[in-house]
Parts: structure tokens; C-alpha cells; sequence
């Protein structure tokens, strides 16, 4: 679809230069995605003549139409049931979660419905499920949850959570153009706090791949979304006090990619993970049985986890502050494993 | 008849020792007394002569690990020429002959002894100091960790350690709770255990004791907690600041050697248990050092060694201690010990550290005996072929960090002595002589003493007597 002259959608959506923050990144995935298949289309709570409640969808509805935006009753099972009819008559809708713990209210239909469809009639829904999700920002118990782990269980999903603008932009396109359900994670921390300059080309970040985002030989630290962000600051103090820390970013946490993790414990034989999900049932806890099933051979210490305590995210500013992981809490955690 | 080579006991308070280096490849033919394989412990390093003579059958303990004595170390076949096969097996099967007599603290059953009351006053020489008999006693096999203590360690360390074909016993661990770390495991492959017999050097230069194989310890590396290898005195090796604070910049990182580690445990016990006092003497050396200068060149064409100021000191020495027997003791619980031989130790600079052997009976040798001892022992400890007695039994030390230019030190006492002497390096000064001033050869010289039993009284008599020896030399030197 050719580029209308003088659009907001154009002006404000368009990969045109300069360092764009997480949210741009992921408003020209959407864009760019949209312009590139006519197949593609936007499905939620207030996308389209709000522009979304972060503004994701900010021109969209004007540049692509309504029958390709469209506005939802606040019904999220609902979302998701349209968007599989829709992706079985050959669209591939990307839904918005306003809020993702809100995710919840769809959840049999993503866990019942939409991850069977492959295996029960070989008819996998390529619909894109994507929201902001965290902590930090003080939103409390109802805007703050991390629901990844829930969908982790799921066979028949890929769950994508993303700590960069490059990566956001890149693993939702790859998403778009998947053909399995894909949820894609937004941490709303995130969202306005860190640049990047982004190509002008067109590209996409492949799916199932995790990034070393720090090299080190001491421990590694596994992590992902915001408290990848929060492990590299942690790995900055743990390398002036001499120990290295290598610091993976997940990405992709169904499929999960082993081969990086147990490369990585191969030259540094101790991991550290460190989620913003609360402790049980975390990815850790996976992550450590994996370990112990591959890797067991190449343990010189215990895995080790930093996570948000097990309790709803307190809506009190300090007590969501003692709830969450922070760098302190990591460099502790890492020191201790580095001596261990 | 298979005779098995066990590691000897070192001395006595040594529990175990370090294969530095197999002589011999299974296979090789030796002879009886013929050097073997290499150790270090402690007290020396040492070449342990065969137990027998025939074909090295089997190397049970690989270089670089470190066994309790008595471990069974290699097997020899007899060939039949029955030199040593009456030895075989018996625990008691000694390498040579000249070692100390391992018996007594391997033999299960005497080793009870050692429970007993002190020994008695009038034993002339005690055989075997009690508490060292007592460590050693009880376990003959008295492995570096009490035996039943499960070794913690982890997957990958038991996975290295069987790769390496390596006894984590002989590993000391340095993670939390004594936990076995890969980086311990490193550390000990790095200190020269190759267990795959590489002839390497024997000498252990300073290089060697660098670590060659882990990573480049530059670039902030890790500070894996050193390894002490089998230290009782795990207070020798504190630091009195945060670890992380002493990696900074570039640096390189060197395990200390066995010796050093050994010095190091020596050094802070001796200051826990003695309270040292120094006093210093000023000698005037004109007299010496001129009949020195006439003779040297008749005495090294003459006796074949030569002449130092050294054995004018063990002699003033001797003389000292003599005159005041309450500087050659040791201290016992509330017992003074007052020897009656005068064995005087001689520290010995070595490139890799430090070594005291003892010249035995000083005060019945003459200037010429004591000189070849001296030149002898030093030699030889410089080779590594020291014997361990040779470095037992001192009643009184001496040390000369005058040689490297020193205006004098303060040694620290060597155990179980109550005194030390340092000297001073000898120089020309002015000196005022009968209210005239005149050149003389001049040196300092200390007297380090353990103040629960001399006090300042005896020691500046002692030093006294040391000087007015060395002013008024009499002995004929040739």
C-alpha cells in the first residue's frame, strides 16, 4: 500500500532516523507490517480512535481504515475468539491486551483453542497477542503482571519478551509473519525509557533466539525485558570488583533457546536467572531442570535466582520497590554465586 | 617381588608431601639408593632414593599431588635380586635409610605413646616430639581432610577431577563451606600437577610457580580464592582487607609454592607463640676480617672450600651459647628445655624461598668444620638434595641479611628456638677508638629472643660474649 502523503501514520509511524524509543519501535512493527500485507490487521480495546492507551496504535486507524483497525467491546475473549475466526479465513490479526493481565480473561481461549489448532486439525492461528505488561511503574495488582509462565505451560504458543526497541521491532514483525499464536510481551518500564537507533530497512529478529548481551566468565546471568536492563547494570558493579558476568537476553522464552544457555554455562559453569516474574514457577525454575537434564556435568554451583517475591505486585511505591528485583539485589545474588 | 614405594616421613611434623617429579618411567630399571622421584614438603625438597633395585613397576601417585606419608606411592619389582624384598609391603618399608624413621608415627599401634606424660627431662634426645607423634600418630594414612569428611565439590569439579585422572582428597577447597571450585581444581593443575609424567624442568624457577594454565589474570580477573595445599594454619593466609581490594590495575597472579606457603605458616606461628624481643650489638670485624683476607686464598687451596665470615659467627655463637645455655632451649608447656647439643641452623636464601639446614654439633667442630658443613649443606640445599634430618634439631639459628647489603634485621625466631641471630652487612665506618677516630670494619648484629624465657639481661651478655669473641678472635684459621 503506497504511502499517503501528508499522514500522521506516516510521519509518526515511518522508520525515518533517529534513536526511537521501545513504544515507536513497536508502532512501526505494527505499521510496517500493515503496509506490507493487506492480510495484517489490528484488533483491541481503544486501537483505533484512541490510538491505544500507550498511543501503539497512534494513526493506524487513519492511514489503514476501520475494517483493518478495529475497535473492540472490553471483552478480551472476545478479541482473541474474532481474531482466530479471522486467521482462519486467511488474516493475521495482531490483538492488543490493554493491559496484559488481562490476558487472563482469554485464556481459554488461547490455552483450549487457539494453541491446539495445529495439532488438533492442522490449523495453526497466525494471530499476533501483544500488550504492556511489568512493574515498576507503579500501576498495582490489576496493570502490573508478568503472565508469561501461564502460556510457557501451553504447548502450541510462542512467547516473546523482548528488552529493546530493535529486538521489539524486529521480533514483532518476525511474529506478524509467523504462522503459529504468537504472544508478544511489552514491558511497559520500558516503554519510554531507552532509545535506539533503528535501521531503515526492512528486518526481523528470528524467533527462538537468545542474545549475549555482555560477555563474561564468571557466571552467567539469564534474563530478559526490563531485568535485562537491571542484570547489565548489576554485571557494570560485579566487573569493578573483578568478577565477569556474561549476561544473556532470553527474547524468546517458548521456544527457549538451550543451545546459547548451555554454551554459555560451559565456560562459566554458574548461572544466575533473574526475572521480574514472581519466584514459583518462573522461568528459573525451567531453566534449572533443563540445566540439570543437560548441563549437570558443567555445574560448579547452584542456580541461582533473583525474582519478585511471591506475593500480587503491591500497588505501595515502596513495597513494590522491596517486591521487585533491582541491580543491588542482583550484584548480591552474583557475588555470592562468583564465590560460591 | 613387587616392594612398595611409600612416601617418606619428612620430618616430624609432617603429615604429607608433594610428588614435585617422577625420576623414573614404569619400566625403568633402578638401582637401589638411585634417586626416584622428587618431593616437597614443608621442611625440603627432597630426591627420595629407591627402596630397592629392579623395574618401576607401577606410579600409584602422580606429580603434582600431594599424599600423607606412608601413602604407597609406586611399586617396585625386585627383579629377584632380593635387595629390598624383605621390605615389601611392611608399612615400615623405608625409601632409604638415612630418612627419618617413619615407624614411629605410621606404626599404628606405638603411636598410642605419644598420649603419655612429656618426655621425660633427662632423655638426652627426645626421639620424637610429642605432639607431632600425637597428629601423626592415630592416622597413617591421615589424609589433608579428617577421613569420613564427605569432599564437597560440585558436578563439574568431579568432572574435571575424573578427566584429569585426579584425587579430589589432595585438592583443598577454597568455596563456601571448604567447597572443591573449579577454580581450586585449576589452581592445582596449574601448580605443576602434570599428571601425565611431562619432563619438564626440575627446578622450580620462579616461573614455574606461576600459574601457566588459567586464563591471563589481567583485565579484573577473578579472584578465585587461592589454594593453601594442605596448610594446617589457614590464619597464615588471611588477608586484613576485602580480597576484591587487592586486584586492581594489571596484575599477575602467583600460588605460592609449598615452601612458601610452609614459611608463611611458620613465620605467623612463631609470632603467635613467641614475643619477641630485639637487641643489637655492634661488632668491630677489623681483626676477622683482615686475618680473613691474609688466609682465604691458603685455606680454599688447602681444605678445597672457601672461607666466609660465617663460621666466625657460628663460632662466636657457639661460644654465646655456651656461656649462656638458656639461649639453646626450647620452650615446652612450663618446661625449658636446655639442649645440650648446640645444632646451629643457617638460613639459606633459596631463588624459590627459604631454607634453614642445621649445622649439627657446631661446638665440636673446628673453623675448618664448620666451614665445610656450612658450604656443604648450602650446596646442597640449593640442589634440592638436603636429607630432612638436615634440617631437624636446631637449638639456635642464625641469619645474615647482611649478604644483601642490610644494615641489620630483625629476624623472626625459627621454632622451637628462643633465639636468633641477625647479621649485619660489614662495613668501614669511622669509630672512635681511644678518643681518636679510626676506620673499622664494623657490623651490626641482632639478637632476636623469645621473652618467656631470656630476658634482655642474658641476651645483651649473649651478644656480648658474641662480639668479644669476634674482637678477640684466637682460633688459628689454617
Amino acid at each position: 500500500m503506497a504511502d499517503t502523503n501528508g499522514s500522521r501514520a506516516a510521519n509518526a509511524a515511518k522508520a525515518n532516523g533517529g534513536p526511537v524509543t521501545f513504544l515507536e519501535a513497536i508502532k512501526q512493527a505494527m505499521f510496517e507490517e500493515m503496509d506490507r500485507d493487506p492480510a495484517v490487521v489490528v484488533i483491541g480495546e481503544d486501537v483505533g480512535v484512541y490510538g491505544g492507551a500507550f498511543k501503539t496504535s497512534e494513526g493506524l486507524l487513519e492511514h489503514f481504515g476501520w475494517e483493518r483497525v478495529i475497535d473492540t467491546p472490553i471483552s478480551e475473549s472476545a478479541i482473541i475468539g474474532a481474531a482466530c475466526g479471522m486467521s482462519y479465513l486467511g488474516l493475521r490479526p495482531i490483538c492488543e491486551m490493554q493491559f496484559i493481565d488481562f490476558i487472563a480473561c482469554c485464556f481459554n481461549q488461547l490455552t483450549n483453542f487457539v494453541a491446539k489448532g495445529h495439532y488438533l486439525w492442522n490449523a495453526p492461528a497466525p494471530i499476533v497477542v501483544r500488550g504492556p505488561s511489568g512493574g515498576g511503574v507503579h500501576g498495582g495488582p490489576f496493570h502490573s503482571a508478568n503472565p508469561e509462565m501461564y502460556f510457557v505451560h501451553t504447548p502450541g504458543l510462542k512467547i516473546i519478551y523482548p528488552s529493546t526497541p530493535y529486538d521489539a521491532k524486529g521480533l514483532l514483525k518476525a511474529a506478524v509473519r509467523d504462522n503459529n499464536p504468537v504472544l508478544f510481551f511489552e514491558h511497559k518500564f520500558l516503554y519510554r525509557r531507552i532509545k535506539e537507533e533503528l535501521p531503515a530497512e526492512d528486518y526481523t529478529v528470528p524467533i527462538g533466539k537468545a542474545a549475549v548481551r555482555r560477555e563474561g566468565r564468571h557466571l552467567t546471568i539469564l534474563s530478559y525485558a526490563a531485568m535485562m536492563h537491571t542484570s547489565l547494570e548489576a554485571a557494570d558493579t560485579l566487573a569493578k570488583e573483578g568478577i565477569e558476568a556474561e549476561v544473556i537476553d532470553l527474547r524468546t522464552l517458548l521456544p527457549l533457546d538451550e543451545e546459547t544457555i548451555l554454551k554459555s554455562v560451559k565456560k562459566t559453569n554458574k548461572v544466575l536467572v533473574v526475572h521480574e516474574d514472581t519466584k514459583t514457577g518462573g522461568i528459573a525454575g525451567e531453566i534449572a531442570a533443563i540445566l540439570c537434564e543437560k548441563a549437570f556435568g558443567d555445574l560448579d554451583g547452584p542456580l541461582m535466582r533473583v525474582t519478585s517475591l511471591d506475593t500480587p505486585v503491591p500497588y505501595a511505591p515502596t513495597l513494590e520497590d522491596y517486591f521487585l528485583p533491582n541491580a543491588k539485589k542482583v550484584f548480591a545474588a552474583a557475588k555470592e554465586l562468583a564465590r560460591y | 617381588m613387587a616392594v612398595d614405594i611409600v612416601m617418606p616421613q619428612m620430618g616430624e611434623s609432617i603429615f604429607e608431601g608433594t610428588i614435585t617429579k617422577w625420576l623414573k618411567k614404569p619400566g625403568d630399571k633402578v638401582e637401589r639408593d638411585e634417586p626416584l622421584f622428587e618431593i616437597s614438603t614443608d621442611k625440603v625438597d627432597a630426591e627420595i632414593p629407591s627402596p630397592s633395585a629392579g623395574v618401576l613397576k607401577e606410579i600409584k601417585v602422580g606429580e603434582g599431588k600431594t599424599v600423607p606419608i606412608q601413602t604407597v606411592v609406586g611399586v617396585i619389582d625386585a627383579a629377584g635380586d632380593g635387595a629390598g624384598a624383605a621390605k615389601a609391603a611392611a608399612p615400615a618399608a623405608v625409601p632409604a635409610p638415612k630418612v627419618a624413621p617413619p615407624a614411629k608415627g605410621a606404626a599404628p599401634a606405638p603411636a598410642a605413646k605419644p598420649a603419655a606424660a612429656p618426655p621425660p627431662p633427662q632423655a638426652a634426645r627426645p626421639s620424637a616430639p610429642a605432639p607431632a607423634a600425637a597428629a601423626s600418630g592415630p592416622g597413617a594414612a591421615a589424609p589433608s581432610r579428617p577421613a569420613g569428611e564427605r569432599i564437597h565439590s560440585s558436578p563439574l569439579v568431579r568432572r574435571m577431577a575424573k578427566e584429569h585422572n585426579i584425587d579430589l582428597a589432595a585438592i583443598p577447597g577454597t568455596g563456601a563451606g571448604g567447597r572443591i571450585s573449579k577454580e581450586d581444581v585449576e589452581a592445582y593443575l596449574a601448580g605443576g600437577a602434570q599428571p601425565s609424567a611431562d619432563a619438564e624442568a626440575s627446578e622450580p624457577t620462579a616461573a614455574e610457580f606461576a600459574p601457566p594454565a588459567p586464563a591471563p589474570q589481567r583485565a579484573a580477573a577473578p579472584p578465585p580464592p587461592p589454594a593453601t595445599s594442605g596448610g594446617q594454619t589457614r590464619v597464615a593466609f588471611e588477608s586484613a582487607v576485602p580480597r576484591e581490594k587487592m586486584y586492581f590495575g594489571n596484575y599477575e597472579v602467583q600460588p605460592m609454592s609449598v615452601m612458601r606457603q610452609r614459611i608463611a605458616e611458620h613465620m605467623i606461628a612463631s609470632k603467635h607463640v613467641s614475643p619477641h624481643v630485639y637487641s643489637v650489638d655492634e661488632v668491630d670485624m677489623t681483626k676477622v676480617a683482615s686475618l680473613r683476607a691474609k688466609s682465604k686464598d691458603e685455606f680454599e687451596k688447602r681444605y678445597d672450600t672457601k672461607l666466609t665470615f660465617m663460621p666466625f659467627f657460628v663460632k662466636a655463637a657457639v661460644a654465646g651459647l655456651r656461656a649462656f645455655p638458656t639461649m639453646n632451649a626450647s620452650l615446652d608447656g612450663t618446661n625449658v628445655i636446655l639442649h645440650k647439643e648446640i645444632n646451629i641452623g643457617i638460613a639459606v636464601a633459596l631463588d624459590w624461598g627459604l631454607i634453614v639446614p642445621v649445622i649439627k654439633n657446631a661446638d665440636e667442630k673446628n673453623l675448618l668444620g664448620v666451614q665445610r658443613t656450612l658450604n656443604d649443606l648450602a650446596e646442597r640445599a640449593r640442589t634440592k638434595k638436603l636429607k630432612p634430618e638436615e634440617v631437624q634439631e636446631g637449638t639456635f639459628s642464625i641469619t645474615n641479611p647482611g649478604v644483601f647489603g642490610g644494615l641489620f634485621g630483625l629476624p623472626v625466631i625459627s621454632q622451637p628456638n628462643v633465639g636468633i641471630l641477625g647479621l649485619g652487612a660489614i662495613e668501614k665506618r669511622p669509630v672512635v677508638i681511644n678518643d681518636s677516630i679510626a676506620i673499622r670494619s664494623m657490623c651490626y648484629v641482632t639478637l632476636s629472643y623469645d621473652h618467656r624465657v631470656v630476658d634482655g639481661a642474658i641476651a645483651h651478655q649473649f651478644l656480648h660474649k658474641v662480639k668479644e669473641t669476634l674482637e678477640n678472635w684466637s682460633e688459628p684459621i689454617l
